[in-house]
């Protein structure tokens, strides 16, 4: 029978088949960990006397609470001395269990859905967790990857299982040509306007159309990251060369590349395969995205007017937000800029954001901050020059780490701030107390910190 | 705070008449760095139970009735805003709830409270039908919440059998535990 890429993915994992009662057991190849959800695991383990099952087959970094600045005498300014506990506590826990680390030592660190990338950890066909919510990034590989919570991934270290009941399917076909300046970002902004963020609920995407199959990994990563803003399970896009390209070569890349290759290419969906739902989205009709309201469905292209609320949940978010239905979105002044976040801080962001950055200068009075995704997509920036462009810009770079996407780390911004911000989530304050959100593409975000008011990036021209 | 089974809980209640209370309500973010589950039932709905400068605020939860409720009550997408994170069922357990009752709840937290044995239980006007200070009767077993103070009775769906079994386990690492204990298969 014609079967998914999903289905393919899910049937290769499956311990023991679901029922009409009870969920499927998964087996899980990879386990990603990071500091805030997972020491109520490993205290879980302790209490219970259990060991980690597959140490070898876990992975962790440190990323939420990491500050993105370093004191002049060389020491980390941690927001509180709790946020440095919960650093060390990964540290020590990963340690006493034999778990490769990439801590404060390591080139690799960075955000845990950017790490297992560059690592070549992430690969098509896997099962791939993580305590947290954009798990769905690996999902570009070809796997079938998701959050879970703190109890789940004590089971996962205890067990390499999951208790899941499958998903249903659904395909967002994206066709045509991308309109010049459209990116990635765009692209999935478009699509969670679309179906709206419960549209995905209870289903496993697959991104699916030329419009894909022509994009870098990175821009894959970019859109598998937000299927979870749509409600969905998860996303994944059919392996391919451009996959097998940017694996190999990398540390955890198969040894017999050519085989796992040929095993990869039949992880694809079957002719005459049935979704359970399928999208389809003409790529002429996306535009540059910004988001208006207080949640990643509340999006509109760039040159569209503020919609008129539908409800008294819309009237409150455009109350929040301060903006006015019927008034143009773009021209809106901002205060901050941040770029970064496991949705937009990869090399291939960087570089264009730097090409808008080039030559111009941010406009006064617009703190903008620029945190790289790992040290290494760091360093690789810093060897092309791009940090030089942005600090010539009047820019912040910075170290490595989640940073501004929830600010966690004390990287927030001010009450009543509006910040344009690479990341996935524009809910009331997650940037801190009164903070404004407004979600856009890398290009988006660098024209909007020069300009100083939300700007097309396409308008943008030659530089001076 | 401990995984005990579901039973019967009997409480006063705490209505909170808002909609989309969402995680970041329930458990603030500058307390997710914590490292331990004790302790997290202290910060919850801090910002809603503290001013700024840490004096308390007069909300019902603080009342004395407030204090004494093991149920909450609330309206659609309780728990929403798309973290995954546990401090947030840790924080309502240790504060003393022992069930929530809401029109909706979001998929992720609804997930998080099976896994840790906290019945979430979906139903429609309850958030409508009682006030703060009611005592309201839970039977897990039929699904039944009984407003003792008005004498009205809520149906809702009993706990799917999985759910229900977790529940009774007092939570997902008990339930497995038990079921390789017993050497029986878990699906």
């Amino acid at each position: 029978m014609a079967q998914t890429l999903f289905d393919k993915v899910w049937n290769r994992h499956v311990v023991v088949a679901e029922t009409e009662t009870n969920p499927a057991t998964l087996y899980i190849d990879l386990h990603l960990i990071h500091e805030v959800t997972s020491p109520q695991a490993f205290t879980e383990l302790k209490t219970r006397g259990l060991k980690v099952r597959r140490p070898d087959r876990t992975l962790a970094t440190i990323d939420h609470s990491t500050p993105t600045r370093i004191n002049a005498d060389g020491s980390r300014p941690y927001v509180t001395p709790q946020a440095e506990t919960q650093v060390e506590t990964l540290l020590a826990n990963t340690k006493a269990h034999g778990i490769e680390t990439h801590g404060w030592d390591s080139d690799n660190r960075g955000i845990v859905h950017v790490m297992g990338p560059e690592l070549g950890a992430t690969q098509p066909g896997m099962t791939i967790v993580c305590g947290d919510s954009h798990t769905s990034t690996h999902g570009a590989f070809g796997a079938i990857a998701f959050g879970i919570g703190t109890t789940q991934v004590g089971h996962v270290l205890a067990n390499q299982c999951l208790l899941m009941p499958k998903p249903k399917t659904m395909a967002i076909n994206v066709n045509g040509k991308l309109p010049n300046g459209v990116t990635p970002k765009d692209v999935i902004l478009h699509i969670i306007a679309e179906i709206g963020i419960g549209g995905g609920t209870g289903y496993a995407l697959e991104y699916r159309g030329n419009v894909f199959e022509e994009m870098s990994m990175q821009g894959r990563m970019t859109v598998c990251n937000m299927s979870i803003e749509a409600g969905a399970r998860c996303g994944m896009v059919a392996p391919d060369q451009t996959t097998f390209d940017y694996i190999e070569g990398r540390k955890f890349a198969p040894e017999n590349f050519e085989a796992a290759c040929e095993d990869w290419l039949s992880l694809c969906t079957d002719d005459g395969a049935i979704f359970d739902k399928e999208v389809n989205i003409r790529a002429e009709d996306i535009k540059p995205m910004v988001t208006y309201g207080t949640h990643p469905g509340m999006g509109i292209s760039i040159d569209s007017l503020i919609p008129t609320a539908q409800s008294d949940a819309d009237q409150a978010a455009l109350d929040y937000m301060q903006m006015t239905s019927g008034e143009k979105i773009a021209g809106t002044k901002v205060d901050k800029v941040f770029i970064g976040s496991c949705t937009n801080s990869r090399l291939e962001d960087l570089r264009a954001a730097a090409e808008i950055f080039r030559g111009r200068k941010v406009a006064n009075g617009v703190t903008t901050i620029i945190v790289p995704g790992s040290v290494i997509t760091k360093y690789q920036a810093e060897e092309e020059g791009l940090d030089k462009i942005f600090i010539a810009a009047g820019a912040e770079w910075r170290e490595a780490g989640c940073s501004m996407c929830l600010g966690m780390n004390g990287d927030i911004g001010a009450p009543g701030d509006l910040v344009v911000s690479t990341s996935n989530r524009n809910f009331m304050g997650r940037q801190g107390p009164g903070v404004r959100t407004v979600l856009a593409s890398p290009e988006t975000a660098a024209a909007t910190a020069i300009t100083g008011v939300i700007t097309d990036p396409r308008k943008m021209g030659a530089a001076a | 705070m401990s995984f005990e089974p579901l039973k019967q809980v009997t409480s006063k209640t705490l209505v909170l008449p808002a909609t989309n209370i969402d995680t970041d309500q329930i458990m603030p973010a500058k307390f997710l760095s914590m490292t331990t589950k004790a302790g997290l039932g202290e910060h919850v709905f801090a910002n809603l139970r503290y001013h700024a400068d840490g004096t308390k605020t007069d909300h019902d939860l603080n009342s004395p009735e407030g204090q004494a409720s093991q149920i909450l009550v609330a309206g659609h997408n309780f728990a929403g805003g798309g973290k995954s994170i546990e401090h947030v069922i840790a924080g309502l357990m240790g504060a003393g709830i022992q069930s929530v009752f809401a029109t909706s709840f979001a998929r992720l937290q609804f997930r998080n409270a099976i896994n840790y044995g906290l019945p979430f239980v979906t139903c429609q006007d309850i958030d409508k039908d009682c006030s703060t200070g009611d005592i309201l009767e839970y039977n897990p077993d039929n699904g039944d919440i009984k407003n003792i103070t008005t004498g009205k009775t809520f149906n809702t769906l009993p706990a799917a059998p999985f759910v229900a079994e977790v529940g009774a386990a007092g939570g997902l690492m008990n339930f497995v535990r038990d079921k390789i204990a017993k050497g029986e298969a878990i699906g």
